[in-house]
C-alpha cells in the first residue's frame, strides 16, 4: 500500500460530510458508552459511590454535555438508516442527497422536542 | 486447437470473482452493523426518553432510580441487550476506523488490542452488575433505597 495516496477519493458534498459526520458521531457515542458502563457499574459499590459520581452528570455544564450526546446519537440512528436504505432500497443511492436533508429535517424536529424539556430540567435544578 | 494459441476464456463464460479472504467475516460484520442498528435506535430511544424526557429527567436518576428499574427482568433484559448490541456494534466500528487510518502494522496491532482488552472489562463488568445487582444492599442507607425495598 502507497503511504501517500495519490489524488483522493473524497468528493465533498452530502456524501461525503454525511460519511464525515457519521464516523465522528459514532466516535464520540463509543467512548461516551465507555465511561457510561463504568460509572453504572458504581450501583454495585454502594448506593452512596453511585449517587455521588451520578450527581456530577446533574451539573449545568454536563447538562449541555448530555445534549450534545443526544444531538449526536439522534443524528447517527437517522442517518444509520439512510445508510440502510442506500443499501437495500433499489431507489436508495438515487435518492441519498435528498435523504440526507430529510435526516436532518427529522434531527431538527426531534431535537426541538428533546431541548426545551431537557435544558428545563438541567436549568431550573430539578430538585 | 493449435499449439501456441493464447489461453483465452471462452467468449460469454460466467464471470468468476476471485476470493481473496477464507471467510465471510467482514460480510457479516456488514450485515451485524445494519440489522445491530435498527434495534439500537429503538433501545437507545427508548433509554433516553424515560431517563431524561420523563419526570424530572437527569435530575431523578440516583441509586434508587437505577434499583427500582432492574427489579423488572424487562429493564434488565432492555439493558443487557442495550450493552452487548452497543458494544459490539461500537467496537466494529472503531475497528473499521483504526484500520482505515492506522498505517503502520504494529500501530493497528497495538490500538485494537487496546480495544478488545476495553471491550472485555466493559462488556463483562457490565453483564456482572445487571445479573449481580442487589437493589437493597444490608446495612445501606434507607433514604437512598428504592421503594420496593419497603413493601
Amino acid at each position: 500500500m502507497p503511504s501517500a495516496p495519490a489524488g483522493t477519493l473524497y468528493r465533498g458534498r452530502e456524501g461525503m460530510w454525511s460519511w464525515v459526520a457519521h464516523r465522528v458521531t459514532g466516535v464520540l457515542i463509543f467512548f461516551f458508552l465507555l465511561v457510561h458502563v463504568l460509572d453504572t457499574a458504581l450501583v454495585r459499590v454502594s448506593p452512596e459511590a453511585y449517587n455521588a459520581v451520578i450527581s456530577t452528570y446533574q451539573t449545568e455544564i454536563m447538562g449541555l454535555g448530555e445534549a450534545g450526546l443526544v444531538a449526536a446519537i439522534v443524528f447517527h440512528a437517522f442517518n444509520g438508516i439512510r445508510i440502510i436504505l442506500v443499501d437495500f432500497w433499489a431507489k436508495g443511492p438515487k435518492y441519498q442527497r435528498v435523504m440526507l436533508w430529510v435526516v436532518i429535517g427529522l434531527f431538527a424536529v426531534t431535537m426541538a422536542g428533546f431541548l426545551p424539556r431537557h435544558l428545563m430540567n438541567v436549568f431550573s435544578g430539578g430538585h | 486447437m493449435a499449439a501456441g494459441t493464447p489461453d483465452l476464456a471462452a467468449p460469454r463464460e460466467a464471470y468468476r470473482r476471485k476470493k481473496s479472504t477464507r471467510t465471510n467475516y467482514e460480510l457479516y460484520g456488514w450485515v451485524f452493523m445494519r440489522a445491530s442498528g435498527v434495534v439500537l435506535l429503538v433501545l437507545i430511544f427508548g433509554h433516553l426518553f424515560v431517563n431524561l424526557m420523563v419526570g424530572d429527567g437527569v435530575h431523578a436518576i440516583d441509586f434508587a432510580f437505577v434499583g427500582g428499574k432492574w427489579t423488572s427482568p424487562f429493564w434488565q433484559v432492555w439493558d443487557l441487550l442495550m450493552l452487548w448490541l452497543a458494544m459490539i456494534h461500537g467496537t466494529n466500528g472503531v475497528r473499521t476506523i483504526i484500520n482505515d487510518y492506522a498505517e503502520r502494522d504494529t500501530t493497528r496491532l497495538v490500538l485494537k488490542l487496546a480495544l478488545y482488552l476495553a471491550f472485555t472489562i466493559v462488556v463483562v463488568a457490565g453483564t456482572l452488575v445487571i445479573f449481580t445487582f442487589s437493589p437493597c444492599p444490608v446495612g445501606a442507607d434507607p433514604s437512598l433505597l428504592p421503594s420496593v425495598c419497603f413493601s
